[in-house]
């Protein structure tokens, strides 16, 4: 068995699902790591778009912030932030948003607000920055989280970003053509919206992990799909790369790798 | 026409207790060095204005000049909390802090609407979110020739807008590039503008015929502060130091080291020690 961490498989199970012609708006941290492996590996023409304006952005080392001068430098042009919000992603033109978040609910809502109430909150959060309207108005969503009981959570403290609101046709009925959030890869898994119900349903598990283990890190019963796979595990070829990115990330941000 | 002053007249001038105020960068050219000249010059009671606050605004936060915040994400870029915005949220240290929250989309679009003199911004947002549950300023309106719901919220329009931009010449132009964010409907929002430089140059010289320039009729106040957007990062000039931004989440997480850190490096320092950060990078086509 190859020698990886369930980070590593979660981040390389990401990247797989870009395809080279997504064009996709990118979220800090765990998103941005995957989107630019995709680029370096199998999807090199893939289209990496940061809310800061820089459009089609070529990094060759991950940004610590949304803004670094490596993703003005190495894109194709930068834009001001109302019209990477106005014409690129309200007017329609992001086939993929890619997000993160602190908590999410069986229906891929997610919160980046609050934990405990709004007013006298446990744990004040950043906020949503431009994740609510990623979320309506990208074609469609993919996630990228780490599982535990803390943030697989039956019940959101705060909605912060729609995702299949209450299940079913309900975020039809808000008005939303867009299709929502079609993947969530976790460290764990890899989960699908049930056709009918739009809860999020397992369609595959990564190598070793057991359904226990699944259910242990969920808030809610977790559901599998009738054929569930198991996720290819990663190559050689999709650590090495994931692993130079990682070090030239740490040598120019002066930290041991 | 703008007026050239040195950074500690401009804040006096420009900047009164009470003051609604954007200090905006969208993670390039924030405007540190005029933060801590408002926090020197005690302002008390200001409404903060921001998109992405960040580590001036948690200093600010901390310094107790802030009484209310509108903004959209209240982080360390990458690193995790501000931990003076969260003390002041959660314990109401040093008081109690108002908070206005929206998204990204609604401040871009509320700076653009201020910027072009309307009352309000309509976009397409805020559906299936609970911000609207916990923020009144965000309302509904319909389109009235397709019919189809929008959000509405009012546009900004700060008592003082402060950006920091690579360079002004002789007569106050600004001249600014890289990652702009809303730097520029900022200023042209705002009643009253204060502009902090890397350098005042004769002439801007060669440059693309679309040069994001502000008009020196458009600002009040320009202030020479080589270094001023350190920690952040001036393109051309000098590049972020994300160091310091891992270094701030120790420095702030506790009060007494916060305090400790905020009287010897900005109480008791003046505007030119951000010279000391300041370096011009020449490119290869230079």
């Amino acid at each position: 068995m190859a020698d990886y961490k369930p980070n590593e498989m979660m981040t390389i199970a990401a990247a797989r699902a870009l395809k080279n012609e997504d064009v996709c708006f990118v979220g800090i941290g765990m998103p941005s790591a995957a989107a630019n492996l995709a680029r370096l590996s199998h999807a090199p023409g893939v289209t990496l778009i940061y809310e800061s304006g820089t459009l089609a952005t070529k990094p060759t080392v991950l940004p610590l912030s949304i803004g670094d001068g490596e993703l003005c430098e190495t894109a194709l042009t930068t834009v001001s932030v109302p019209e990477m919000f106005r014409y690129w992603l309200q007017g329609g033109r992001i086939s993929i948003g890619f997000l993160g978040g602190a908590q999410i609910d069986k229906f891929a809502n997610l919160n980046t607000t609050v934990v405990g109430p709004y007013d006298k909150p446990k744990v004040r959060l950043p906020g949503g920055g431009g994740a609510p309207e990623i979320a309506i108005s990208c074609g469609e969503i993919f996630i990228i989280m780490a599982q535990g009981k803390r943030s697989f959570v039956d019940k959101l403290d705060f909605v912060t970003s729609v995702g299949h609101a209450q299940g079913g046709d309900s975020r039809a009925k808000l008005g939303l053509k867009t299709k929502g959030p079609t993947r969530l890869i976790t460290d764990l898994a890899m989960f699908e919206p049930d056709p009918e119900t739009k809860e999020m349903t397992v369609v595959s598990i990564h190598p070793g992990v057991t359904r226990e283990q699944i259910q242990e890190n969920t808030g809610w019963k977790v559901r599998y799909a009738a054929k569930v796979a198991e996720t290819p595990p990663p190559t050689a070829r999709e650590l090495e790369v994931l692993r130079d990115l990682h070090a030239r990330t740490a040598r120019v941000q002066g930290e041991a790798a | 026409m703008a007026r050239i002053l040195s950074l500690a007249e401009a804040v006096k001038s420009a900047v009164h207790d009470g003051d609604t105020v954007a200090m905006e960068g969208f993670t390039h050219l924030i405007p540190h060095a005029a933060g801590h000249e408002i926090i020197r010059q005690g302002r008390k009671h200001l409404t903060l204005i921001r998109m992405t606050p960040d580590l001036i605004y948690d200093q600010l936060i901390g310094m107790g000049c802030v009484d209310k915040l509108v903004f959209s994400w209240g982080g360390n870029p990458g690193v995790g909390s501000l931990h003076r915005f969260r003390d002041a949220v959660e314990n109401g240290w040093p008081h109690k802090l108002g908070i206005e929250e929206h998204s990204h989309a609604a401040m871009a679009n509320a700076y653009e609407a201020g910027a072009a003199g309307l009352p309000c911004a309509i976009f397409r947002g805020y559906i299936g979110t609970d911000l609207p549950k916990v923020n009144p300023n965000i309302k509904r309106v319909k389109c009235p020739f397709t019919g189809e719901e929008l959000a509405a919220i009012p546009a900004h329009r700060p008592d003082v807008a402060i950006i920091h931009a690579q360079r002004a010449d002789k007569a106050g132009n600004i001249m600014l590039e890289g990652v702009l964010g809303v730097q520029k409907e900022a200023v042209l929002a705002a009643k009253r503008s204060i502009v902090t430089v890397e350098e005042i140059v004769d002439d801007f010289g060669p440059r693309s015929l679309n040069a994001v320039i502000l008009p020196s009729w458009t600002i009040g106040y320009v202030a020479e502060v080589p270094g001023g957007a350190f920690p952040s990062y001036a393109q051309g000039y000098y590049p972020r130091n994300n160091a310091f931004y891992k270094e701030w989440d120790n420095i702030a997480r506790e009060r007494d080291s916060f305090l400790a850190w905020m009287k010897t490096n900005v109480l008791e320092k003046s505007p030119g020690a951000f010279a000391a950060h300041a370096r011009k990078m020449r490119t290869a086509a230079e």
